[in-house]
């Protein structure tokens, strides 16, 4: 069995899935757009949490959250559902293919065999969609994969029953309603506001002080972790930054698109020029990245290498301070 | 970033014939979708970070040689899990994991112990018995 739908690659499995799961229905929705209504830009520092024996930054909200978002904005009704048992997973799988839905799910990367070794982590909210059952397997349409590919029933038992950190615990999801017409212009003006906010909010870990507050630990870092921990630290950002997903700088690139989309539906020129503006603020997060990977190479200067990458980061926190404030005002 | 400017470097990506998409500016200054190969100081951290566990891991392997630990630690760092993720795997507590990383403790667990280890490291109960490195 095997449903009519089409893979579009995307940067980012959550909005592609979104964006593709939506544009099965009928509704013509960019990725930027998706990942701009359900207000995706962000930053967060977990000291606490660790990951790959590093701490944890992400540059995007908890996994799920801008779906959510999107879904409630523009009044969608979408069905989640998890499971406690791999057959009644299964179950309710089939039985979707059968009815013709082409269902998302939540899955752990470290088993996906179609990922290159260096992407395989266990790493639990990633984003695909199912829409198909051969006697060789599953057809799977993972949206940051250049096209459609296929998993065994057991490989596909074993991602969405991955465990660690945001256990995927089988969740299942599709749209179930969507609206005749989709209130655009609000739901844009709601994201761009929920994305400042969040960029501003005045806690130290999170947004623009929680770029600041990593900023500050990049220069206690060496001294206290020594430098092959430092590094390491520096590769996780750089990974967070730039993993498969980020369309570039941290996500930041994709915000600018979204920027460039809603300046013509809302027709408010002010977006466009702070499109360009972000374009720019991604373009100095793709420098940061340049210069943390030159900290393996160069050994010299090691003091002071750290020192300006801490510089480098504080800048884009005052960047991006300033950006989301013009922001605020422009809607 | 420009079009043109989007990377195109050989990458653990473009060995396996996949591209990721990176959003950047046209000639109109429109924003378009760009296939990418790869950047090269991403693959340097990722290097990195492969290598960091290939240490682990052969420390792992090394200490399992000497016999001061069990196969459990070696094949957990393979795995590229931690405690955490081996303890949710497993169902087991940390402490107990531990204790478990301890050759003389680990020769004497019972198959069913040693089966939700075997399960989590998708082998059989017999190859992580007699595992010597």
């Amino acid at each position: 069995m095997k449903t009519d739908f089409t893979h579009h690659q995307s940067a980012h499995c959550e909005n592609g899935v979104a964006s593709n799961l939506l544009k099965h229905q009928g509704v013509s929705i960019s990725e930027p757009m998706i990942f701009g209504i359900g207000a995706g830009v962000f930053f967060v520092y977990l000291p606490f949490l660790k990951v790959n024996h590093a701490p944890v930054v992400s540059f995007r909200p908890l996994p799920g959250l801008i779906f959510k978002r999107v879904v409630k904005k523009l009044g969608i009704s979408l069905k989640r559902k998890k499971f406690r048992s791999k057959q009644k997973a299964e179950q309710a799988l089939i039985e979707n293919l059968k009815n013709d839905i082409p269902t998302g799910l939540q899955v752990g990367v470290y088993h996906l065999s179609y990922f290159p070794d260096e992407y395989r982590f266990h790493f639990n909210a990633h984003n695909l969609v199912v829409f198909g059952k051969t006697d060789g397997g599953y057809l799977i349409s993972d949206p940051v994969m250049p096209g459609p590919t296929m998993l065994t029933p057991d490989e596909l038992n074993k991602v969405r029953f991955a465990k660690g950190a945001l256990a995927p615990r089988g969740q299942m999801y599709y749209p179930t309603h969507i609206p005749k017409e989709l209130k655009l212009e609000k739901a844009i003006v709601d994201g761009i506001k929920s994305a400042c906010n969040q960029m501003l909010v005045p806690l130290p870990l999170i947004g623009v002080s929680g770029i600041k507050h990593v900023s500050r630990q990049i220069r206690k870092w060496p001294k206290k972790h020594g430098i092959k921990k430092t590094n390491h630290y520096l590769g996780q950002i750089v990974r967070m930054q730039e993993e498969i997903g980020t369309g570039g700088g941290g996500f930041r690139y994709i915000y600018a698109a979204f920027l460039q989309e809603a300046s013509g539906i809302l027709k408010n020129e002010k977006l466009k020029a702070l499109s360009l503006e972000m374009t720019e603020i991604g373009d100095k997060w793709r420098d940061f990245a340049l210069n943390a990977s030159r900290v393996y190479k160069n050994r010299s200067n090691q003091e002071d290498v750290y020192n300006s990458l801490a510089d480098e980061l504080y800048h884009l926190a005052e960047l991006e301070k300033a950006f989301f404030k013009k922001l605020k005002k422009s809607v | 970033m420009k079009k043109e400017e989007v990377p195109q470097d050989q990458s653990s990506l473009s060995e396996n014939e996949i591209t990721e998409v990176c959003y950047a500016i046209d000639e109109n200054g429109n924003y378009v979708k760009v296939p990418s190969k790869g950047w090269a100081p991403k693959t340097i951290v990722q290097n990195e970070t492969l290598q960091l566990i290939e240490e682990r891991t052969k420390e792992a392997l090394q200490n399992l040689k000497n016999g001061t630990a069990s196969p459990i630690p070696y094949f957990m760092e393979l795995h590229k899990m931690d405690l955490n993720i081996l303890s949710d795997y497993t169902g087991l507590w940390k402490w107990r994991i531990k204790r478990h990383f301890k050759p003389k403790v680990f020769s004497k667990l019972s198959d069913k112990l040693l089966a939700k280890y075997a399960e989590a490291f998708d082998m059989s109960t017999d190859q992580l018995k007699n595992f010597k490195g």
